[in-house]
């Protein structure tokens, strides 16, 4: 029971966050840059077309049980322990959110 | 007379549209267009395009070794993609998707098998290098999760062997082709965690492995395999804090002058400098970022290095005598790849977001002459047809 209800909590939170954040999407000319960034810098791990290299392929089925926000989390923080780095210095939450949202969604940068 | 004539030979190639040229080849190379799936065939006496080809599927990360008549380069796309490139007629002979997605190849001692490295599934398939056939499927060890772990760093050496490392399962495998039908296969395990790259001494002796996981390299002597692996540089990725890593360094080109060795660190702003007759760290040259390649002019008497992202703008040269650097470049940013002409006079440069290819003169040390190419990375010689390893 808790355990559900928590979801659902998780579920209103994420959703609260989506909202709110995407009010604060990045600006059209920033977003050029960051899927310039994706598909070259990440593009170096995860494959240019981000169809998987030394990390995981970032396609939706591929990214289908991680939250948006544990995927910007990801993004921002690194994985310790693997070659998955913190881009944090380079990139704000926002920017975090909008690409891992953009890699929920599916996109081939 | 002699440069007219080759004027000529470009002019009429380039209006008799896949017309073949008649000429040697050991002044060619390739250049890989990373975004368009397209390699250029260049002249590196000329500083000449000759011919443009498409249709190679995604190229980022690709490798290239040449056939030793150095007429055929084989291209290792990430898609999978295994393409056959005739430089002499600027053609794809022959292209085949060969696994999920691979990382890099070799070519083996005869010159008769290519062999590639696959993330995904992940393992090594052997194919002919006339005709891209498939004659052995070396499938890794399964992970945790039931996949295949991916392979990574894979070399050839004498005796129609490879040699590459498991990333997942850390582990060093030697494949044996001597016999094509009977693929035979030396395992190492326990060699370390997360190896991520390999690479090979230019005499095909000593095996060098990276590790992501933890510190030190993993050192493999073929020519006693029965000493096993040993950890040399214990205290390669210690000392200070880690920096995160934004590109992972390569392990290849090994840089060589006199009995010291140059490796690219990981996580820290320096090149490593280490004595290859006892395998102990003897310096540190500190730089201005995290290096990717560290390569030496062919004569060793330089260094050039590259960086990875937020510094890859930039190139050091180093003077391997004195260990200092002597000159540091500004080629733009997405400064990829670098390779030397054959006897080093030359370097050539990609830099990728401003599409062009820089010319350098390595005894002076100044821009000669840049030209166009669409978002390139990898650039290959056909020299190194000839050299174990490459
Ligand atoms: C130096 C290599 C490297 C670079 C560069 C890199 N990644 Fe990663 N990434 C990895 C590895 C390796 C993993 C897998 C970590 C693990 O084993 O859990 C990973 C995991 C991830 C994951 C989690 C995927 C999953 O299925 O768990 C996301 C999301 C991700 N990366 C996004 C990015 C983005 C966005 C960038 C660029 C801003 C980027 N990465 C750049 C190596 C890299």
């Amino acid at each position: 029971m808790i355990r559900v209800d928590l979801t659902i909590l998780v579920a209103i939170t994420l959703a609260i966050c989506h909202t709110a954040s995407a009010s604060a999407e990045p600006a059209s000319s920033r977003q050029a840059e960051l899927m310039y960034l994706l598909k070259h810098d990440c593009g170096s791990c995860h494959g240019m077309r981000l169809e998987g290299g030394l990390g995981p392929a970032l396609n939706p089925q591929q990214l289908q049980p991680l939250s948006i926000e544990t995927l910007s989390m990801t993004i921002l923080h690194g994985r310790p322990g693997t070659p998955m780095p913190p881009w944090k210095p380079f990139l704000s939450q926002e920017e975090a959110w909008w690409l891992a949202s953009q890699l929920k969604q599916g996109i081939q940068p | 007379m002699k440069s007219l004539l080759l004027i000529l030979l470009i002019a009429l190639n380039g209006l008799a549209h896949g017309a073949c040229l008649t000429r040697g080849t050991g002044d060619m190379g390739i250049i890989v267009e990373r975004a368009d799936g397209s390699v250029l065939v260049v002249d590196t006496s000329a500083h000449k395009v000759l011919f443009r080809v498409e249709g190679l599927g995604d190229l980022s990360h690709a490798s290239a070794v040449f056939s030793r008549d150095e007429r055929y380069a084989y291209v290792f796309g990430r898609d999978g993609g295994l393409s056959k490139i005739d430089i002499l007629c600027g053609t794809l002979d022959k292209r085949v998707i060969q696994g999920g997605n691979s990382i890099g190849g070799a070519i083996s001692q005869d010159g008769k098998l290519i062999a590639v490295s696959n993330y995904v599934p992940g393992g090594v398939k052997v194919f002919s290098a006339a005709d891209l056939s498939l004659i052995a499927d070396i499938p890794a060890t399964a992970t945790a999760k039931g996949k295949g772990s991916k392979t990574v760093g894979l070399v050839d050496t004498s005796g129609q062997r490879f040699v590459f490392a498991l990333y997942d399962t850390g582990e060093i495998w030697i494949l044996d082709m001597k016999q094509p039908d009977k693929p035979a296969l030396t395992k190492f395990t326990n060699i370390g965690r997360l190896p991520y790259d390999g690479l090979i001494t230019p005499d095909g002796r000593y095996y060098i492995s990276g590790l992501f996981g933890e510190d030190g390299l993993a050192l493999l002597d073929l020519w006693h395999p029965e000493k096993r692996i040993r950890r040399i540089l214990d205290h390669y990725g210690k000392g200070k804090k880690q920096l995160p890593v934004y590109k992972m360094p390569h392990l290849e080109g090994w840089a060589v002058a006199g009995n010291q060795t140059f490796l690219p660190a990981v996580g820290h702003h320096e090149v490593l400098v280490v004595n290859t007759s006892d395998w102990k760290e003897s310096g540190r040259i500190a730089v201005h970022g995290q290096p990717i390649f560290v390569i030496a002019r062919p004569d060793g008497r330089q260094l050039w290095v590259n960086f990875a992202f937020p510094d890859n703008d930039t190139i050091q040269v180093i003077d391997s005598e004195t260990l200092k650097i002597i000159k540091t470049l500004k080629p733009g940013k997405g400064t990829l790849h670098m390779e030397f002409t054959p006897r080093g006079e030359e370097v050539w440069i990609s830099v990728r977001d401003k599409d062009e290819i820089q010319i350098y003169d390595t005894e002076n040390l100044t821009l000669k002459t840049r030209f166009k190419a669409t978002k390139p990375s990898g650039i290959f010689f056909t020299n190194r047809a000839h050299q174990t390893g490459l």
